[in-house]
This record gives C-alpha cells, sequence and structure tokens, in this order.
C-alpha cells in the first residue's frame, strides 16, 4: 500500500472539515490569535468564498487551455511555422508581467472585483499550456505520423484522432502547472476585491491575526495539493494508454 | 497493373529520382532495392503521392493518380512501414479496421474483416483484439501494421523496409508470413527494401535503384545471372552468387526416380537447402518428400550440373 492511498482521503477529509466546519478547529487556532480577538473568519462563509476562488481558477485556466491549445494548434501546422517565435514571446510576456502590475493596471479598465484578477490568472495560466502543447505535438513518433497520412487520414482527422490524443498527457501536465499556479495567485485577487480564499489572509494580515492566515492559507494549500494530485493521476492513466 | 511513367522528383538540383519507368502486373510482389540515398523510399512514396512528383505519372488500373486527393488516394492503397507506426491510443482492432472506418464500412463487416485478417496472421482475435500496441511483442506489432495495410483490400500495397527492424529470425518468418498471405489474397505488393537476399527471397520481380535511377528490372534468376553492371552484381554479390541462384528453384524441378539415405526435404524446399544437407551429412543425395510421402531424391552432381546453366 503506498502512502497515498492514506495520505489522500487523509487530506480530503481535513480539507472538508476545514472548509465545512471551520467551528472545530477553534482550539488549535486559538493560541495563534491575537487576545480577544475572534479564532474562526466569520465575515463570510469559507464554503461559498471557495468555490468563488475554485470558480475563477477553472474559468481563467479553461480560457487559458481554449487560447493556448488553439494557438499551439496553428503554429505546429506547416503554414503557421513562421508565427512560432511571435506566439512563444507574447506567451513569455504573459508569464513574466507580476500578477499584481496586471491587477494595478487592469483595475482602471475592468473595476473593482473578479474582472481583473481573471485576466491576471488568464495572463499568467498561458505559457506552460502553451509551451506543452507545442512540444507534444513537435514530438510525435514519427512512424505513427508517416502511417497516419499514408493511410489516409487528411488533416482535421490526423489532429483530431492521433495528435491531439496522443499529445494530452504532456497537455495536460501543462494545464496542471497553470492551474496550481492560479489556485495560489488567486488569493492576490482579494486585493481588488474578487471573493476568494484570499479574502481570509488579507483579513488575518490587516489585524494581526495568525489564526486567519493559517486557516485561509491551509485551505488554499490543500486544494492545491489536491487538485495537483488528481491530474497527475490523470496524466499517469493517459499516459498508460498512449505509450507506444 | 501498377504503370509508372518518367516518374521524377528533383530536390534543388539533385534529382532523387530521375526519370524511373516501370510496370507492376496485378498480382505480383515487385522488390525495390538499392542503398541509402538510391532514391528507392522516394519512389515508393510517389505513387501514393505521399511525396508528389516533379514530373511524371502513376497509373493504378489505368487511371492516374493525380485525378484522386491525395488521402481518398491513399485510402485504396495499403502502406506498411518499418517500425509499424500503429496508434499507440488504439486497440489492435481499431488499428486494423482505421481504413474501412475511414471508408465507412458497417460495424459488422469490419468486425469480421480485423478477425479474418488476425486469423490470417494467426493471431487469436479474442486474445489479441482488445490489446494495445505496447503490449505486443516486435513482430506482432509489425503483422498487424501489414494487418492493416491490408484491412480494405486495396488494389496495391506498398511496404517501406517492413521488416527492418525485426531480429533475423522473426524477420524470416515475417517474409514467409508475407509469401503466404499473398499467394492466399493474390494483392499487388511493392516493396522497398536495401537487402538483396529479401529482395530474390519476396520478389517476383526485383528491381535494382542506384542514383535515383532505375539499373535493372527483371526475375530474381536474371538479376543474379545477368547484373547489368558493376553496382547490381555488387548488391548480389559475386561469392553468394550462386547460392543465391539455387534457393531459387525449388526440389521440384530437379527430382529424379530412385533412392537416398538420411531424412527427407520437402519438394518446396530449395536446391539451396538440399546443398547444404549434402554438404553438412556427407551425403551425395538427398531424398525428396511430397504430401509427407518419398517421391525420388536430389543429387548432389545433379545440383552442381544445374548451378553452371545460367539462365
Amino acid at each position: 500500500m503506498s502512502i497515498g492511498t492514506i495520505l489522500r482521503p487523509g487530506l480530503t477529509l481535513l480539507l472538508l472539515a476545514l472548509v465545512l466546519k471551520p467551528a472545530w478547529f477553534a482550539p488549535v487556532f486559538a493560541p495563534l490569535a491575537p487576545q480577544g480577538a475572534p479564532v474562526i473568519y466569520e465575515r463570510a462563509s469559507l464554503l461559498s468564498l471557495s468555490l468563488s476562488h475554485l470558480g475563477l481558477v477553472a474559468a481563467a485556466t479553461a480560457a487559458a487551455t481554449l487560447v493556448s491549445v488553439t494557438l499551439a494548434i496553428l503554429v505546429t501546422r506547416q503554414a503557421g511555422a513562421a508565427f512560432r517565435p511571435l506566439s512563444r514571446t507574447i506567451a513569455n510576456m504573459g508569464q513574466t508581467f507580476p500578477p499584481v502590475a496586471v491587477l494595478a493596471l487592469a483595475v482602471p479598465a475592468l473595476g473593482f472585483g473578479a474582472g481583473p484578477t481573471l485576466v491576471a490568472l488568464f495572463l499568467y495560466g498561458l505559457l506552460p499550456i502553451f509551451e506543452n502543447t507545442v512540444t507534444a505535438l513537435l514530438t510525435l513518433p514519427p512512424a505513427t505520423m508517416e502511417a497516419a497520412r499514408g493511410i489516409g487520414l487528411n488533416r482535421w482527422q490526423r489532429l483530431v484522432r492521433v495528435e491531439l490524443p496522443l499529445a494530452l498527457p504532456v497537455m495536460l501536465t501543462g494545464i496542471r502547472l497553470s492551474a496550481v499556479i492560479a489556485l495560489g495567485t488567486a488569493t492576490i485577487g482579494s486585493t481588488v476585491a474578487a471573493r476568494t480564499l484570499g479574502e481570509v489572509i488579507i483579513a488575518g494580515l490587516l489585524t494581526n491575526n495568525t489564526a486567519y492566515v493559517l486557516q485561509g492559507g491551509l485551505i488554499v494549500g490543500l486544494f492545491a495539493v489536491l487538485i495537483y494530485d488528481a491530474l497527475v493521476q490523470l496524466e499517469a492513466y493517459l499516459a498508460r494508454r498512449t505509450r507506444g | 497493373m501498377i504503370e509508372i511513367e518518367r516518374i521524377t522528383k528533383t530536390y534543388g538540383d539533385v534529382h532523387a529520382v530521375d526519370a524511373v519507368t516501370m510496370t507492376a502486373q496485378t498480382g505480383t510482389i515487385t522488390v525495390i532495392v538499392g542503398t541509402s540515398g538510391s532514391g528507392k523510399t522516394t519512389l515508393l512514396r510517389m505513387i501514393n503521392r505521399l511525396e508528389e512528383p516533379t514530373s511524371g505519372e502513376v497509373r493504378i488500373k489505368g487511371q492516374s493518380t493525380l485525378a484522386t486527393e491525395p488521402h481518398l488516394l491513399r485510402r485504396r492503397i495499403g502502406y506498411a512501414i518499418q517500425g509499424h507506426g500503429l496508434f499507440p491510443h488504439y486497440t489492435v482492432a481499431r488499428n486494423i479496421g482505421a481504413v474501412p472506418e475511414l471508408l465507412n464500412w458497417p460495424k459488422a463487416k469490419i468486425r469480421a474483416r480485423v478477425d479474418e485478417l488476425l486469423n490470417l496472421f494467426s493471431m487469436d482475435p479474442a486474445e489479441f483484439r482488445h490489446r494495445y500496441p505496447a503490449e505486443l511483442s516486435g513482430g506482432q506489432q509489425q503483422r498487424v501494421g501489414v494487418a492493416r495495410a491490408l484491412a480494405s483490400r486495396p488494389d496495391l500495397m506498398l511496404m517501406d523496409e517492413p521488416f527492418g527492424a525485426l531480429d533475423p529470425i522473426i524477420r524470416a518468418r515475417a517474409q514467409d508470413d508475407l509469401r503466404r498471405i499473398h499467394k492466399a489474397l493474390g494483392s499487388t505488393i511493392m516493396l522497398v527494401t536495401h537487402d538483396m537476399e529479401e529482395a530474390i527471397r519476396l520478389g517476383d520481380r526485383v528491381a535494382v535503384m542506384d542514383e535515383g535511377k532505375l539499373i535493372q528490372h527483371g526475375t530474381p534468376a536474371e538479376i543474379i545471372a545477368q547484373p547489368a553492371n558493376g553496382f547490381v552484381a555488387d548488391m548480389v554479390g559475386d561469392v553468394e552468387r550462386p547460392l543465391r541462384l539455387l534457393s531459387l528453384i525449388p526440389l521440384s524441378d530437379l527430382v529424379e526416380d530412385g533412392a537416398a539415405p538420411g531424412d527427407a526435404l520437402p519438394a518446396e524446399a530449395s536446391l539451396r537447402d538440399a546443398l547444404a544437407a549434402c554438404l553438412w551429412t556427407g551425403r551425395n543425395a538427398v531424398p525428396v518428400e511430397h504430401d509427407g510421402a518419398v517421391v525420388g531424391r536430389v543429387t548432389f552432381d545433379a545440383i552442381r550440373a544445374r548451378a553452371q546453366i545460367h539462365p
């Protein structure tokens, strides 16, 4: 029995308890809260904050996946090869921009709330997915690609039936990296009033309440670890299917 | 009938294939043999338009290949390559059924065809149908690759070094399988190899290519006995010429009445096998059997006499 079989359900239960029954943990966090201050964050339900946080991450990652994969497909076609360096530069720029700077720049245009956070997460998520998809599409087994042409698949059929399914495990690795980065980065969104778990952490920082900081940090961390693990499992399963 | 007419492929100033003209009769195996860089693979790939010819044309059953969309043309032409090129994410059954699926065959017909082909290649359908390529041995992967090329009963099958990645013992079995299947199905096959031994073993006709040009095109016996130039002679190998010639002649050609000691050889075996048996066991003749009954013998002297007559 591997360590994962015990750890995985254990961490999942811990996460559920932290989100659904935060009051249970009052004795644990009590020593960390300042004298007389509340121990458990109660200004909003942790469940609704979690759902809103995950929703933002999912929307941004989905959008980043759609754009990156489309772009990667285009630049790996013969006609699009010339644009590969340019598209790499653009995706790299998205990565080098600090998310806080994106938030600051986006607020005047999009106002406070979820909008600027979505933009920042989206830009930040492009590069890993794009790079991985391009690499996967350019390193497909040559004999399989030759056979796919040779038996009479047209371009579209080759893409949909052979190239994308074979590239999927490596693509998923990129999506996983993006999702996990976004999970952490989304907490900063609360500085511009997006509803995320960052709210708990920031409230803790403002009032010097370590109990809040720890509570918010722990939930985000557990989400990240468990989602990362789930995607690793999925990749391993797909990779077993497609290794030639 | 496959007619190749003055087909040429140039890359810049280099003639990869230089005005090659040749004809392959329906139901025969033509083996194109040459060293690497001789243009043999380019020639093959121009037949199903994986490479577009610079000039010249190919006609299959009188119809120019330029008249059909390339991907539709390729669905009518079987294609098997070195390293099999199976789809790793498809089961054996889906791999073999890939072309019939493209041609919109009904599901039941595809399933029946897949089972028929697996049986033909001595692979039990119940055992192999649902496996993935990664779960097969190299020889099995290669057989599935050839089965995929045959699935839609194509007019023509192209094979590019199909046995190149196999070890010698499995390669010999795969070659025997191909001959047997060719006999059973009567398909027209064009096969590319760098191995003259394989060419002589498999080909009804052998085409020798060098530097993009077709040097000689004839039966294996002609290629061995009357090489057109030094290059062809080198490919055949001077030392091995008599043995290669003998390997083409079945024992049934020289069988005579009489008895001989030792184990019998089947009538389909070649004179080379009989010569080896004579030398190895110190006999002057070997018995020949057909359907389990001894029908006569082949003598060492007769083999020696036959080796001196060049057709």
